[in-house]
């Protein structure tokens, strides 16, 4: 029996889990583990679960070189941003090592943090940086959108012998979905189609998946067909599923929380232009916050995020495109 | 562990002639940018008046103990044992190179010998070697991490974050901070509070509560006993010191930085080439580990000039083969670029 689970259940239970399986994994970060009542403590003891500082690059770099040693450390950063203080660790130093060193060493490390966060935090705590961290070979980047993705990408970034930074986004914590029974794994790189459609081709991460699958609901009674597709993890990032996609539907919407020149979206756009340029009837469109920082007063920042209601303009106006052109 | 004046007549030769190996084969680094241009690329960061630092440390070692040093780190390897064949051809990019021709001078590795890796980017090391310690502390094999860096590094964040935490968790480990007195190209006095107040640097030890000292880094028996003791807090659990190693490193921060097609060698010393101070460069001369460490051996009947001059005729030969071997070495394959991405 499939469980119900929450999202922020689901990385807990991943984590649980897999620190049972493997003695070598550990978990640390700031203001946990506190006491002995902590439930992972209570678990695992103070060896393995541990309170750090406030000091994010001890804590990656720490985290690299124990990986280096053996173990498969966990680093709780809370927030995406707190890793913009050590980014050297994380772009520089655990993608780098095994290169460098001609393959001799691995670094299985993971980086959790939260990201966009898009409820009154304003313009330092509510960004979505990822983009800065595809395409840094050696590097992947786990970005679910529902509990059973959470929990399935977060057991194999902990089974990973690369580096993995994982995002999850702090708006869908709470939501709840079913998760497979059992050791349930998501791999990387492999996409989910969300819900099927042939009309247009949506692509979204994260909370922009939940906002995508409610928009094309809505299209669904306008008679458009929209298939949602979730890359799950932006690097590696599976374009061929995107590719074939398009070539069903031959229309492409990107969706993207961050802003448009630092998104995932520019980078898929790029991809579709050189690999599916041929299936696309209308020019590829991109649902992007604003370029600006993230406000905090709630009715600007719900104006400079994307929404659903974008999201079904934006795909309402690629299919006029194509009656236009007929 | 025995004090330094226990140390066999053995091991006393064999420190002398890893101080040798590291001399000649920093010359030799040194010499190929005259003698074969272009043969190393980039830029190679030399430890000659570090001999005694490093190895008055090393010889404390216990087998599996780690040594995590910054990308100035051609000397530790050789002392470890990596042949030094196989670190000439990794500075001289090629295929039988530690690395593969991937690292370069700034990031030798050797994990099979104790030695995982060196970060480039300055202070970053430290908190890898401190995540070494935290992995033989939760793993309990009993081994303690060397972390050798330089002054700079006591600059950087990285130093300041990761002696605190290493402090907290009491890891079994031992910084050791190279003071060479300069950063890259500036001289100390210009940019460390302490120096500038006339103070050791030893005295950072003091923000995290463990022991700070400062000791001759240009004789390895002195280092070889603040070591031993500092070694021995750290397996015993009781936490992390630092040893503040004063030495002089003879030649300048690295070669000259410049854009191909121009060559790049080895200027003079900051001392002479930056800030006009020759006196300064000589006199540190006058303090060379080597010479001073051979005439204390020869002083005290531990071997006669005879046997010295042996022993360095045995290092020149060693690292004349090991040149000619590196020059002879293939280069890696052009494809074998994508190799070690992953895991």
């Amino acid at each position: 029996m499939p469980r119900e689970m929450m999202y922020a259940e689901a990385i807990a239970v991943a984590i649980t889990e897999e620190m049972q399986r493997t003695p070598n994994v550990v978990f640390y970060g700031q203001n946990m583990a506190m006491t002995d009542r902590d439930p992972f403590v209570r678990k695992f003891g103070k060896d393995r679960v541990r309170i750090t500082p406030i000091s994010e690059t001890a804590e990656l770099g720490v985290a690299v070189g124990a990986a280096m040693m053996g173990l498969r450390p966990i680093v709780e950063l809370y927030m995406s941003e707190f890793m913009l203080v050590a980014f050297d660790q994380v772009i520089n130093e655990a993608p780098r090592m095994r290169y460098m060193s001609g393959g001799q060493v691995k670094v299985p490390v993971v980086f959790k943090a939260g990201f966009g966060f898009a409820a009154g935090w304003a313009g330092q705590h509510s960004n979505c940086i990822y983009s800065t961290m595809m395409g840094i070979p050696g590097l992947k980047l786990a970005v679910p959108s529902n509990a059973a993705d959470a929990l399935g990408l977060m057991k194999s970034a902990i089974r990973d012998d690369n580096p993995v930074v994982y995002l999850h986004h702090y708006m869908l914590m709470l939501d709840k979905c079913a998760v497979p029974d059992g050791d349930h794994l998501v791999p990387f790189g492999v996409a989910d189609i969300k819900r099927a459609g042939t009309d247009v081709t949506i692509v979204a991460t994260a909370w922009m998946v939940k906002k995508s699958l409610a928009a094309a609901a809505t299209l669904a009674k306008l008679g458009i067909s929209a298939e949602v597709i979730d890359p799950r993890t932006l690097a590696p990032l599976d374009v061929k599923t995107i590719v074939e996609s398009v070539k069903k539907t031959g229309r492409l919407v990107l969706v993207d929380q961050a802003p448009r020149q630092s998104s995932a979206a520019v980078i898929i756009a790029g991809e579709i232009a050189e690999h599916g340029f041929k299936y696309l009837k209308a020019p590829v469109k991109l649902v992007t916050a604003m370029d600006t920082s993230v406000p905090y007063s709630e009715p600007m920042e719900s104006f400079v995020l994307p929404s659903e209601e974008k999201i079904v303009a934006t795909v309402e106006s690629v299919l006029a495109k194509r009656v236009a052109a007929v | 562990m025995p004090s330094s004046n226990q140390l066999s007549r053995d091991r006393l030769i064999w420190m002398y002639t890893q101080m040798c190996r590291i001399r000649e084969f920093e010359e030799r680094v040194k010499r190929t940018f005259v003698e074969h241009p272009g043969v190393i690329r980039g830029h190679a960061h030399l430890a000659d008046g570090a001999e005694a630092s490093i190895v008055g440390s090393l010889a404390t070692r216990q087998q599996t103990d780690l040594v995590m040093p910054s990308y100035r780190c051609h000397g530790y390897p050789l002392v470890l044992g990596t042949p030094a064949r196989a670190l000439m051809s990794e500075i001289y990019q090629r295929k039988d190179g530690v690395c593969k021709g991937f690292g370069g001078s700034m990031h030798l590795a050797d994990p099979t010998r104790h030695f995982p890796t060196a970060s480039g980017i300055i202070g970053q090391g430290i908190a890898h070697a401190a995540g070494a310690a935290f992995a033989a502390q939760v793993k309990k094999t009993g081994q303690v991490v060397y972390s050798f860096f330089g002054d700079g590094s006591t600059k950087q964040g990285a130093f300041y974050e990761t002696l605190n935490l290493a402090a907290v968790w009491k890891l079994p480990i031992v910084f050791i901070l190279e003071n060479n007195e300069y950063q890259a190209y500036t001289h100390i006095s210009l940019e460390d509070a302490n120096a500038k107040a006339g103070e050791p640097l030893a005295q950072k030890a003091k923000a995290f509560s463990i022991p700070g000292v400062t000791v001759d880094g240009t004789d390895p028996l002195k280092v070889y006993d603040v070591m031993t003791t500092a070694v021995e807090r750290a397996r015993s659990g009781q936490g992390p010191s630092l040893v503040e190693s004063k030495f002089y490193r003879f030649s300048p921060h690295g070669n000259a930085i410049t854009v191909p097609p121009v060559p790049t060698q080895f200027q003079e010393h900051e001392s002479i080439e930056v800030y006009g101070n020759r006196a300064e460069f000589e006199a540190a001369k006058k303090s060379d580990p080597i010479a001073k460490f051979r005439a204390h051996l020869i002083a005290d009947g531990f071997f006669a000039d005879a046997d010295a001059k042996k022993i360095e005729e045995t290092v020149r030969a060693e690292m004349e083969d090991v040149v000619k071997f590196a020059l002879a070495s293939p280069f890696p394959s052009p494809t074998d670029a994508v190799n070690y991405v992953y895991a």
